[in-house]
C-alpha cells in the first residue's frame, strides 16, 4: 500500500464516563474511498470530529502525509486540505445559501452563485443559491453542505452519513462525483448504514465497535450480511414485507388540499389528496424539498388552517385543519419530525424533559406540576425499549448520536400508543440493526390497528413497510399505488415529475 | 499554543455559581481603574460601596427597602427573558403601578380602613399588566416587536405620569410643586421591621420568589416557556403556543412590576412625584440575569444590587463620586457577567491538548 495521505495513532476521546473512542488506529490510503462502519453510537462521528479538529483528542497522534500535525480548529484542518460535511447540519439559518457558503469559500457573491448553479447541475446538487436555508428542507441543506465543501477543493473530504436524506437518484449522482474526486487524487471518508451504497464505492472499510476498530477489511470482498454482522456483531433479520390485513375506518383524509406557504421559498401545495385507515401504512415518497416539509406541517398542526377550512384536514372523522399540534395529539396523534434537534427534541434539556414535551399527557403531570418520577420511568422505558444507547434519562439530548436521539424520539411518540401515528424519515441516520427494529415496530404497529403515515426517501424502506404509497412532486400528491405490484421504476419516474402529474 | 472556547459536555453547575462572582471580581477591578483615573481613592470608594452599606443596622434596613422593588420586578423580567420574550419596559409599568395605585388616595383623600393599601396593591399591579397589553398585543397580532414597544411606552408612562403631576393630580395645598397630596394613613403600608422604613411589601417580594420558583423550576407552564426560549421549532412541534407564551410573559413581568410601584408610593414615598422611581425598571433587568434568570440567584441579586444603590450613595457623600459612577459601575457588572456566563457552556483550551504530542 502507497504511504497513507491521513494516518491516526490511539485517538482516544472520552465525554464525562462514556468512551466514545478508544486507541483507534485509521490509515486512509490517497485515491481512496474508505468507509467507517459502524452502529449508532460506536464513535463514527467522533471520530471524525478528532479529524476535522472540531474536538481535541484526550490523547493519540495525527500524521499527514506522514508529518505529524495538530489540527485545532477547523480552520486549520481546512488549511491542510480537510473538508466535512456534518451529521447534524452546521448553516447558519437566516443566511442565504450565497451567504453561508461566502463564510467559508472567497469569492464574490455572484461568482459563487454561478459556481453553487454549476456545480449543482453537474452532481445533481440543485439548490437556489438565493434561499434562505431556514426555508430549506433537511434534504436541501445537505446539499448545500455537500456543494459547500467541494468548493474549498479539499483533497481528504469527510461526508458523516452524506446520503441519509438523498434521493436514490441523487445518491447515483453523488456517488459519481465522488468517484471522479477519487480519480482527481482526492481520498474520501464515507460514513454511511447503507451497507450496498459502501460496496458501490469502497474500497476500504473500518468497522468501529463501541469506540475500539474492530476490523478493517475491504467491502467489495464481503456481502451485506457479512458486513452487518462484523458492525452489530449478529445477524441481520431478513426484510418484512409484511401481508396486508384487513384496513378499518378512515383516520385521515385530506381532500384537495391547497396551501400556499407564508415563506416565499416555501412550496405551495396543490390539489393534495390522501386518505389513510386504521390498520394500513401509507408511504410518501419523493425527493425532499417538493412539498412534503409543508404537508408534515399542515397534517401536525404546526401550520394550521382557518376555522371556514377545518375540512381540509379530517382526522379520526373530525375537521382538525384549524387547531394546533397539542389538541391534534389528543385525538390520538402522534408525530416524529425529520428534524430532531431543535424540533423534535430540544437539545439543551435532558431526556426526560424531552419525554414531557410530547409525552406529558402520561401521567406526568399533577395540577400543572411535574411529576419527576413519572417523567424518569417513562424515559428509562423508552431507553430501554428501543434500544437508545445513552448514560440514562439524565443526559442532554444533544449528547446523543444522531441514530440515538432518532430512537428516543421515535420511541417516545410510539409509547403515545397513538391511532395515527406520522413518521418523516423514520430511521434517518439509524443502523441496520436499529433500522430493522424501526420498521418492524412500524409494521407491529399497524398490525394492531393503528393509521401509519410515512415520508420517505428510500424506496426500499417504503416498499418493506407500506401497503400503498403515493409520490410527491412540485406540491403534487400522485394517485396511491399498491406497494406490492407497483414496480421502482414507475415511482421513480413519478418522482422526478416523468409522467406529468405536476401539470 | 491556542486560545479556544470549547464547548461544554454539559452545562456546568459550579459556572454557573461562580460566574457572577468572577463578574463582580472583573467589575472591580475595572472599576478601580476608573477611580485611580478619577483621582479618588479607591479604597474609600469600594469601603463606601461595598462594605458600609453592610456596616449598620440603619444602612442595611435601607438596603432591604430597595431590595423590594428590584426583586419584585426581576422576578416577574426573568420569567419573560428565560422564553425570550423581552420586556425592557418594567420602569414604564413600575410607573403606572404608582399611578394606579394612587388614583385611591387622591381620589379618596379621606377614606379610612384596612382595606386601603391592599386595594392599591391590586390595582397598580393590574395598571402594570395593563400597560404589557400593548407590547403584547402588537406582538401577537402584528408581530412588532416586544424591546422597541415595551421601550416606548416607559417613555409615554413618563409622560402621563407629569401630566397628572402637573394637571388634575397636583396637590391643590403643594405650592405648585409637581406633586400629589401626602397619603393619608390607611393608604401606608405597614411596617415590617420597626424603627426602619422597611414595610410589608418586602415579604411579599420573597414570597413572590418562592411562587417563581415552583413556576419556573416545577410546572409544566414554565417548562413551556423554558422549551420556547431554547428551541422555538420544538414548543411549535409540541403544540407550546408561541401567543400565549408572550401573553404571559409581558403580563407577569407587567403585574410584577406594577406592584412593585404601587409598594413604592404606598410606603417610602408616601405620594405620588416625579421621581418614584430611580430606574428600578432597568435595574431589574441586570438583578435578572446577574441572577442567572433563576429565582433564587436573582434573590441573591437583588440584595446586592440594592447594597450597591445604598453604597453609590455613600459613596457619593464620603467619597466624592459623582452619580454617573455608580450607573458605570453597574453597566460594567452587567457587561462583565455576560462575559463570564460563556464559561458555563465553554471553557477554555489552550491548545496543547493532546499528552505526549508534538508542536
Ligand atoms: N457532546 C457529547 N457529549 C457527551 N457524549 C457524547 C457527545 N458526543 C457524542 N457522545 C457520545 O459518544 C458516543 C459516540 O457518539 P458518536 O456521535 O460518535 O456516534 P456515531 O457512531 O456517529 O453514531 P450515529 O451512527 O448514531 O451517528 C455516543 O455514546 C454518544 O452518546
Ligand atoms: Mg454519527
Amino acid at each position: 500500500m502507497s504511504a497513507p495521505l491521513l494516518s491516526l495513532r490511539g485517538m482516544t476521546k472520552g465525554y464525562g464516563p462514556v468512551k466514545a473512542n478508544q486507541a483507534i488506529d485509521l490509515d486512509v490510503a490517497p485515491n481512496s474511498i474508505h468507509a467507517i462502519l459502524g452502529e449508532n453510537g460506536a464513535g463514527k462521528s467522533t471520530l471524525m470530529k478528532l479529524i476535522y479538529g472540531v474536538e481535541a483528542p484526550d490523547a493519540g497522534e495525527v500524521f499527514w502525509n506522514g508529518a505529524p500535525v495538530h489540527l485545532h480548529s477547523p480552520g486549520e484542518a481546512r488549511r491542510l486540505g480537510i473538508g466535512m460535511v456534518f451529521q447534524h447540519f452546521s448553516l447558519f439559518e437566516t443566511l442565504t445559501v450565497v451567504e453561508n457558503i461566502s463564510l467559508i469559500v472567497a469569492g464574490t457573491k455572484a461568482t459563487l452563485a454561478a459556481r453553487i448553479r454549476e456545480l449543482g447541475r453537474d452532481f445533481g446538487l440543485e439548490v437556489d443559491p438565493f434561499a434562505e436555508v431556514h426555508a430549506l428542507s433537511v434534504g436541501e441543506r445537505q446539499r448545500v453542505e455537500i456543494i459547500r465543501c467541494l468548493m474549498t477543493e479539499p483533497k481528504l473530504l469527510i461526508l458523516d452519513e452524506p446520503t441519509s436524506v438523498l434521493p436514490p437518484q441523487a445518491v447515483g449522482l453523488l456517488f459519481e462525483t465522488l468517484r471522479r474526486l477519487r480519480d482527481r487524487g482526492v481520498s474520501i471518508l464515507f460514513i454511511s448504514h447503507k451497507l450496498d451504497e459502501i460496496q458501490a464505492i469502497c474500497d476500504r472499510a473500518t468497522i468501529l465497535r463501541a469506540g475500539r476498530v474492530t476490523g478493517n477489511v475491504d467491502p467489495r470482498e464481503h456481502d451485506a450480511h457479512d458486513l452487518a454482522r462484523m458492525m452489530i456483531g449478529r445477524d441481520m433479520p431478513p426484510p418484512l414485507h409484511p401481508d396486508p390485513v384487513e384496513p378499518g375506518e378512515v383516520r385521515l383524509e385530506l381532500s384537495g388540499l391547497d396551501h400556499a406557504p407564508d415563506d416565499p421559498f416555501g412550496v405551495a401545495l396543490q390539489g393534495v389528496s390522501l386518505s389513510l385507515r386504521a390498520g394500513e401504512v401509507l408511504g410518501i415518497a419523493g425527493i425532499s424539498g417538493n412539498g412534503q416539509s409543508e404537508l408534515s406541517r399542515l397534517i401536525s398542526g404546526e401550520v394550521r388552517l382557518s376555522e371556514a377550512r377545518r375540512d381540509d384536514v379530517r382526522m379520526l372523522g373530525q375537521g382538525v385543519g384549524h387547531l394546533g399540534p397539542g389538541a391534534r395529539r389528543a385525538l390520538g396523534f402522534a408525530f416524529v419530525p425529520e428534524e430532531r434537534l431543535g424540533r423534535g427534541a430540544v437539545p439543551e434539556m435532558t431526556l426526560s424533559d424531552n419525554s414531557l414535551l410530547t409525552a406529558h399527557g402520561q401521567g406526568m403531570l399533577r395540577r400543572g406540576f411535574i411529576d419527576r418520577v413519572r417523567e424518569a420511568e417513562f424515559t428509562a422505558a423508552c431507553i430501554r425499549d428501543f434500544d437508545v444507547r445513552t448514560p440514562g434519562p439524565e443526559a442532554e439530548a444533544g449528547a446523543l448520536s444522531g441514530g440515538n436521539l432518532q430512537k428516543f424520539i421515535m420511541g417516545r411518540e410510539i409509547s403515545l400508543r397513538p391511532k395515527v401515528l406520522f413518521v418523516a424519515q423514520p430511521t434517518w441516520g439509524v443502523d441496520v440493526g436499529a433500522a430493522a427494529a424501526i420498521r418492524q415496530r412500524l409494521v407491529a404497529m399497524r398490525n394492531e390497528g393503528v393509521a401509519v403515515l410515512v415520508i420517505s426517501e428510500e424506496l426500499e424502506e417504503l416498499f418493506e413497510v407500506c401497503d400503498r404509497i403515493q409520490v410527491m412532486h412540485k406540491g403534487h400528491l400522485s394517485a396511491s399505488l399498491d406497494a406490492r405490484t407497483t414496480r421502482a421504476e414507475e415511482i421513480g419516474r413519478l418522482m422526478i415529475g416523468a409522467d406529468g402529474v405536476a401539470a | 499554543m491556542t486560545l479556544r472556547l470549547v464547548r461544554r459536555e454539559k452545562a456546568s453547575t459550579r459556572m454557573a455559581v461562580l460566574a457572577p462572582l468572577l463578574a463582580l471580581l472583573a467589575a472591580m477591578v475595572l472599576n478601580l481603574l476608573l477611580f485611580l483615573a478619577m483621582g479618588k481613592d479607591p479604597a474609600a470608594v469600594f469601603h463606601a460601596m461595598l462594605l458600609e452599606p453592610f456596616s449598620s443596622w440603619a444602612g442595611f434596613s435601607e438596603v432591604l427597602l430597595k431590595m423590594g422593588p428590584l426583586l419584585l420586578i426581576a422576578q416577574g423580567l426573568a420569567i419573560g427573558f428565560r422564553a425570550k420574550v423581552f420586556n425592557i419596559g418594567a420602569e414604564g409599568q413600575f410607573i403606572l403601578g404608582a399611578i394606579f395605585a394612587s388614583a385611591i388616595p387622591v381620589y379618596f383623600p379621606q377614606a379610612t380602613g384596612a382595606w386601603i393599601w391592599p386595594a392599591m396593591l391590586v390595582l397598580g399591579a393590574l395598571g402594570g399588566a395593563l400597560w404589557a397589553v400593548v407590547p403584547a398585543f402588537w406582538r401577537v397580532r402584528l408581530n412588532a416587536n416586544e424591546i422597541l414597544v415595551t421601550l416606548m411606552m416607559s417613555l409615554i408612562a413618563i409622560q402621563v405620569l407629569n401630566y397628572l403631576l402637573l394637571g388634575p393630580w397636583k396637590d391643590p395645598m403643594g405650592f405648585n410643586f409637581p406633586q400629589s397630596v401626602m397619603f393619608q394613613y390607611d393608604a401606608m403600608i405597614p411596617i415590617l421591621l420597626p424603627g426602619t422604613r422597611v414595610n410589608v411589601s418586602l415579604l411579599i417580594a420573597l414570597f413572590s420568589a418562592l411562587l417563581a420558583w415552583a413556576y419556573m423550576q416545577r410546572s409544566f407552564g414554565g417548562y413551556q416557556f423554558l422549551v420556547g426560549g431554547l428551541a422555538p421549532k420544538a414548543a411549535t412541534y409540541a403544540g407550546f403556543s408561541e401567543a400565549r407564551a408572550i401573553w404571559l410573559s409581558l403580563l407577569i413581568g407587567g403585574f410584577a412590576a406594577g406592584l412593585a410601584g404601587a409598594a413604592e408610593v404606598a410606603g417610602p414615598i408616601g405620594q405620588l412625584q416625579r421621581s418614584i422611581s430611580t430606574g428600578y425598571g432597568y435595574a431589574a433587568i441586570i438583578v435578572a440575569y446577574l441572577g442567572g434568570l433563576h429565582p433564587v440567584g436573582i434573590v441573591a441579586s437583588s440584595l446586592f444590587m440594592a447594597a450597591l444603590y445604598i453604597g453609590g450613595d455613600n459613596a457619593m457623600v464620603s467619597a466624592d463620586l459623582p452619580v454617573a459612577a455608580v450607573r458605570v459601575f453597574q453597566g460594567t457588572l452587567l457587561v462583565c457577567y455576560l462575559a463570564a456566563v460563556t464559561f458555563v457552556r465553554f471553557r477554555l483550551d489552550f491548545g496543547a491538548s493532546v499528552e505526549g504530542g508534538r508542536v
